[in-house]
């Protein structure tokens, strides 16, 4: 596998990559970083990849579990996640929506869910996998998939709700 | 798409039922505007999930930057080995020069050394000479 064909595999999904790994490690350098790091390992083992029927759901998996760990070394570091950019995102997000406020809100939420719902709600609603993908990639059973995905959409749902409410009263 | 159809997706959406083409046409729903009321907040919500999906990586991917920080080592350490052979080569020279240098001192102290005793040694024998040479003189005169 060369580098033009290695290339033509990870493009199509480097994008996904890095919005998960950004759903997870919130801020965008430390998530450009980490697929950067990602896209690395992948194609150090190019060799084996060649083989795999499925290299996106691989990467998916592989970018999963390396956010874990950079979140886990950063918790025994003490080191808090760097928001400094989260900004940003917001005013671009702001000159594209009307209902910008509750927009935003949504994406408050979503980073307040645990962690396995973030990343099941970023496979699902937004990268809109099958369940079957989503399953390999997070290795977990269906059951347990759709019940944490209902999980993460009742929850936002209510806050929404919630906020809303409050709003207006 | 009637409410009511769209009001049955939404309970099996919050169930985790729907398969992705149902979510496609809650998407689509939600996404147009014209929502009812009362769902309101799914509007937010799928219109999050579709910005969500717009944002992208945009620095360039390099692929082997490491490679090249490892040549960078060997090319140092190359470069460190150089310098210290040269560094050697040119401490063993000047050394030597040194070296050279004082020994070259020592001999010339030792032979100026010897010229100064053969010259003293040199000057007290013309004395003799010239003391035999006055007494010459004065012997040609009185036998004159």
């Amino acid at each position: 596998m060369n580098q033009s064909d290695f290339l033509k595999v990870v493009l199509p999904f480097k994008d996904k990559v890095f919005r998960l790994a950004k759903r997870l490690l919130v801020s965008t350098e430390e998530a450009e970083d980490a697929t950067q790091e990602l896209i690395f390992k992948l194609w150090r083992s190019k060799e084996k990849i060649a083989d795999y029927k499925n290299v996106e759901a691989f990467a998916m998996t592989m970018t999963k579990n390396y956010c874990y760990d950079r979140l886990k070394s950063k918790q025994a570091s003490n080191l808090t996640l760097v928001h400094s950019n989260y900004q940003e995102k917001e005013t671009s997000l702001d000159k594209k929506l009307e209902y910008r406020d509750s927009v935003n809100q949504v994406h408050l939420l979503i980073e307040k869910l645990p962690e396995q719902q973030k990343i099941i709600i970023q496979l699902r609603d937004i990268e809109q996998y099958d369940f079957d993908e989503i399953c390999k990639m997070v290795d977990m059973k269906p059951t347990a998939v759709r019940v944490a995905l209902s999980r993460a959409r009742k929850t936002i749902r209510e806050q929404l709700i919630k906020k809303h409410n409050y709003g207006v009263s | 798409m009637e409410l009511a159809n769209i009001e049955k997706l939404v309970e099996k959406y919050l169930n985790a039922e729907t398969s992705l083409q149902e979510e496609t046409t809650l998407k689509n729903y939600f996404t147009e505007g014209n929502v009812a009321p009362h769902l309101q907040e799914y509007e937010s919500m799928f219109n999050y999930f579709a910005i969500a999906k717009d944002e992208t990586f945009t620095k360039t991917l390099k692929l082997e930057p490491k490679k090249s920080k490892k040549r960078n080592l060997k090319w140092l350490s190359v470069a460190a080995s150089v310098v210290l052979l040269v560094s050697v080569f040119v401490g063993k020279q000047q050394y030597d020069k040194n070296l050279q240098r004082k020994e070259a001192q020592r001999i010339y102290a030792q032979v100026s050394k010897g010229l100064e005793l053969l010259s003293t040694n040199l000057r007290k024998g013309e004395q003799a000479v010239a003391t035999l040479h006055t007494y010459e003189n004065t012997v040609n005169k009185i036998l004159k």
